[in-house]
């Protein structure tokens, strides 16, 4: 009975090898077929499982890309974060008909959104993104140290590889009832403040340096007073969503909270959704957040899409490109646009992240990461 | 059971086609999970689990789903009962929905939920002006885990009713005894254990649920952060030894329970087998 | 687990004779508290849907499930359940066959096993295809290399939708076999029936029914799989959206009417699901009856 039971089970062991190889080599024959079936197809979007890759299987890791003979449609994912959706739903249009006229080629762009470090980590688990235009520029540093692309990428595009910013303002309910109107409003008892949580979500990092940043100001940089600061605006927070289009969504539909802190672009658009329900406040101080964009080398070298990817990011930087960010609410770098639109962005004082907090990755570690400082602040005494 | 050997073919055909494809779903990929957390020494596995946020959110997930099963055995078992021994109008509709949970999809769930409950929701209109916040509290959390819960209960003390047998109860009234002498010590006894199995299933499935609890929770660390979220938040700071070991805790912990419910189904079988 | 989704409803039951019943007073408080629940707990969702969805007419209803995303993410999940549900319903009839018709040590063990999927936590069941086939995972360079794409793609959402669904049809099957014993096969194999035969001609039409049953469970959980969907979706508009993925989507991007138009067309699914399911019942009650 024993000996039988163990050639029963290596029996069985072998069969689980076996089939397992077959199911990996079916599906990767499957995509395979899909590869190689869509190029030639002469409309765009084929409808298989694997299109997004199906833009050029042929360009093996290697070959250079500019040489290739130029297809009839390509097309690209751009991994993106919460508050852009309507911007890039823009401005993906935009381009498209920009590369059809430039160049005669079809580009379908796909586009996903999330928050931002969630987005990080799918690309970095192999969502194969061709550029990604995330929230802060740790989330793309950590793709960097995958090894995804370069650790030097941020200098690959003009501004720090950010052709728009944003900042940080008050988004508060109509004839503004608290009267909020600084930082130091949101630490007393009768406001309650909405704002997402600074360990999922890109946004609320840059909420939480502003604060911290105003509190440094006010308080000569003494880092008790400062965290005591942050731990009252903290101990202010109902509801703490992961991204920051759910605290949006909270403030907004749900009406919970006097105050939400929000994107600049997210408060204009809840503004623009929702009449004249809310007013935006502007505080003494802000910060000055670039979202940055990059390629993806290793995944536009697999697929051949270099030439289309950086034509994508740079569009961004065109007067086109920086007309539509600002009409979705995104500072543009361009003068002459931002010339244009000077009255929809009031001038305030912003801190650099990386003159006044030495960069992301120092920011990361000493605020973000486990038993930094919003840790500290919020498992201390609660 | 039977010692001599089964007559029937296919003996190792479906027996090694059910391992086969038990392993490459289930254990290979969950054998990946421990493989992964065995990257943290032992020590750093402690820390990560044990530290106090991922220990509040096992409290706030354990007391939630605790307090849905509770609920859900006392008005499961009266479903229940109302179902198989009472006749009333819309009572097959009533059977039908139980099931609503199983089928409907958990963000759809939650949205509902969290739209009904909020300070602005029919009911949380209600309790508002009483100081009393529905959604964003841990009562959000367990009302969604009620919900999700319901038919585990139901559909495990139904089945069971319906076997009783009117003998004994019959005999007990024939001694004397008052129907609420009859229920406490007639027909309880043979519900605990469906009752238990409802319970423990309810449980198991609230601890781990994600897709309704997020909506509603409202997502404070230390306060409504359940342990599922944690887990992604632990990916989206891309710390994967420390998410897998947060999942093996919750893994080991619904293994357990599983293994439970299972004797505990074996216990009553023998029960209602001997009886 | 056995009882969890057992199917077999007795109708004779409620007429009982009056000393065996209670009060009628008790009998309608228990009703009432019966009634009261349900409604309150999986009715009131269920209204809050509908009424939201129509909040903005029927036109905008109609509009937001002609959206071609709309569309795609619905012919994704028809694919997935598609392909999961049947691999599951094989795997199902062949583990209650061994189990039941067979004696082997470590059964327990098994059917503990078979029913772990149910009490993993969504987010784990997503989790552990990421580690074994992401990027980074055991087999990601490789995958990489072949260029097959497995999470963030079609097969990733199918696999998490089978680990979820995974028990379903088996824990359907088992307890309805056991109960059924072996004696019709082995007097189908003794009088020279071979084995497939055996299976079509006598197993399958005693369990036709709870077989169907399970089918039809394991298919609306698949097509409403959210939580380990989404942890290897890549969320692409259009490409990797299920429908509870496009309902949250739609939800993000204010679209609240839409996002609760498509939620009403899933909760549609799971109506006729429970419809049919309720029309398989009564047929089993039926059968037994006749018996």
């Amino acid at each position: 009975m024993n000996q039988r039971k163990k050639k029963w089970y290596s029996f069985n062991l072998l069969l689980v090898a076996v089939l397992m190889i077959s199911v990996l080599s079916a599906c990767g024959s499957n995509n395979n077929g899909n590869n190689s079936a869509s190029p030639s197809a002469s409309n765009e979007a084929s409808e298989s499982p694997g299109s997004s890759a199906s833009a050029s299987p042929s360009a093996s890791p290697s070959a250079s890309p500019s040489e290739t003979p130029k297809k009839e449609s390509v097309e690209l994912l751009n991994v993106s974060y919460d508050p852009t959706r309507e911007l890039y739903e823009s401005f993906n249009e935009s381009f498209a008909k920009y590369w059809k006229d430039t160049t005669g080629q079809t580009v379908k762009i796909n586009q996903s959104h999330g928050g931002s470090g969630s987005q990080g980590r799918k690309v970095l688990d192999g969502l194969e993104a061709d550029v990604v235009t995330l929230a802060l520029a740790y989330d793309i540093d950590a793709l960097a140290d995958g090894g995804l692309l370069k650790t030097d990428w941020q200098t690959q595009f003009e501004s720090n590889s950010s052709p728009y910013t944003s900042t940080i303002v008050f988004l508060v309910r109509k004839g503004n009832p608290k009267n909020i109107k600084d930082w130091n409003d949101l630490v007393r008892d009768d406001v309650e403040v909405i704002t997402p949580n600074p360990k999922t979500s890109g946004g609320a990092r840059w909420n939480y340096l502003a604060a911290w940043g105003y509190a440094a100001k006010q308080n000569g940089g003494d880092e008790t007073k400062i965290k005591e600061f942050l731990k009252q605006l903290f101990d202010n927070v109902p509801v703490l969503d992961s991204g920051a289009r759910g605290s949006t969504t909270t403030f907004v539909e749900r009406k919970i909270g006097d105050v939400l802190l929000a994107w600049e672009n997210e408060a204009y658009l809840a503004k623009k959704e929702y009449g004249d329900a809310f007013e935006i406040v502007t505080p003494s101080l802000s910060i000055l957040a670039e979202p940055p964009v990059a390629i993806v080398d290793k995944v536009v070298d697999k697929r051949g899409t270099r030439e289309v990817a950086e034509a994508y990011l740079k569009y961004l930087y065109t007067p086109e490109g920086q007309e539509i960010a600002a009409q979705n609410f995104y500072r543009p770098r361009l003068p002459e646009v931002a010339e244009k639109y000077k009255d929809q962005f009031p001038e305030l004082n912003l801190l650099t992240i990386d003159g006044d907090f030495g960069g992301w990755r120092a920011a990361q570690e000493k605020h973000f990461n486990d038993g930094g400082t919003f840790d500290e602040i919020y498992t201390k005494g609660s | 059971m039977a010692k001599r050997k089964s007559v029937l073919p296919g003996r190792r055909l479906t027996l090694g086609f059910t391992i086969l494809y038990l392993s490459l779903i289930v254990l290979i990929p969950l054998a990946g999970l421990v493989v992964k957390t065995a990257g943290l020494t032992l020590p750093q596995f402690w820390e990560t689990v044990t530290s106090p946020r991922v220990l509040a959110s096992y409290r706030v997930s354990l007391v939630t789903a605790f307090f849905a099963a509770v609920v859900n055995v006392v008005f499961g078992l009266i479903v229940a009962w109302v179902l198989v021994r009472y006749r009333f109008p819309g009572k097959k509709l009533v059977d039908g929905l139980i099931d609503i949970p199983f089928a409907l999809p958990t963000a759809v769930a939650g949205i509902a939920l969290t739209s009904i409950y909020a300070p602005n929701g029919w009911i949380g209109k209600l309790f508002d002006p009483l100081g009393i916040r529905i959604a964003y509290t841990p009562l959000g959390i367990t009302l969604a885990l009620i919900f999700i819960g319901v038919p585990f209960v139901v559909r495990t003390v139904q089945p069971v009713l319906q076997d009783l047998e009117s003998d004994t109860e019959e005999a007990s009234v024939l001694l004397g005894a008052y129907r609420w002498r009859t229920f406490r010590r007639v027909i309880l006894p043979e519900l605990i254990p469906p009752l238990l199995t409802g319970f423990a299933l309810a449980f198991a499935r609230g601890i781990g649920e994600y897709g309704s609890v997020v909506f509603i929770s409202g997502n404070m660390p230390m306060k409504t952060e359940i342990t599922p979220l944690l887990i992604i938040t632990k990916l989206e700071q891309y710390e994967y030894s420390q998410a897998t070991a947060i999942a093996l805790v919750l893994l080991i912990l619904s293994f357990g329970l599983l293994l439970i419910i299972n004797s505990l189904q074996r216990w009553s079988n023998r029960r209602l087998r001997s009886s | 687990m056995a009882g969890a989704v057992t199917t077999v409803t007795a109708v004779s039951n409620e007429t009982r004779p009056k000393h065996l019943t209670e009060a009628r007073w008790v009998r309608w408080t228990l009703i009432g508290i019966a009634l009261l629940f349900v409604s309150v707990v999986i009715l009131l969702p269920l209204i809050t849907v509908l009424l939201e969805s129509f909040r903005k007419g029927w036109s905008v209803y109609i509009e937001a499930l002609k959206d071609p995303d709309s569309i795609a993410a619905l012919k994704l999940t028809l694919t997935t359940a598609l392909i999961a549900v049947p691999l599951n319903t094989i795997f199902g009839v062949a583990a209650a066959w061994a189990i039941t018709k067979f004696t082997f040590r470590g059964k327990n063990l098994l059917i503990t096993l078979i029913d772990l999927p149910y009490a993993v936590s969504p987010v784990i069941s997503g989790l552990v295809y990421i580690l074994l086939f992401g990027a980074q995972g055991f087999l990601g360079p490789w995958l990489f290399e072949h260029d097959i794409k497995i999470v963030f793609a079609t097969p990733g959402i199918i696999l998490a939708t089978m680990f979820v669904t995974f028990p379903f049809v088996a824990r359907e099957l088992i307890p309805l076999m056991e109960s059924q014993g072996v004696q019709d096969e082995e007097a189908a194999v003794s009088l020279g029936s071979r084995g497939w035969r055996t299976f079509f001609r006598v197993t399958l039409p005693n369990i036709k029914w709870g077989l169907l049953y399970g089918i039809i469970l394991c298919n609306a959980r698949a097509m409403g799989e959210f939580g380990a969907v989404s942890v290897v979706s890549g969320h692409i508009r259009g490409e990797t959206n299920t429908l509870p993925l496009h309902i949250e989507i739609l939800y993000n991007e204010y679209q609240y009417t839409a996002a609760f138009a498509v939620a009403s067309l899933l909760m549609l699914l799971a109506i006729v699901t429970l419809i049919i399911k309720s029309l398989i019942e009564s047929k089993l009650v039926r059968s037994k009856h006749g018996e």
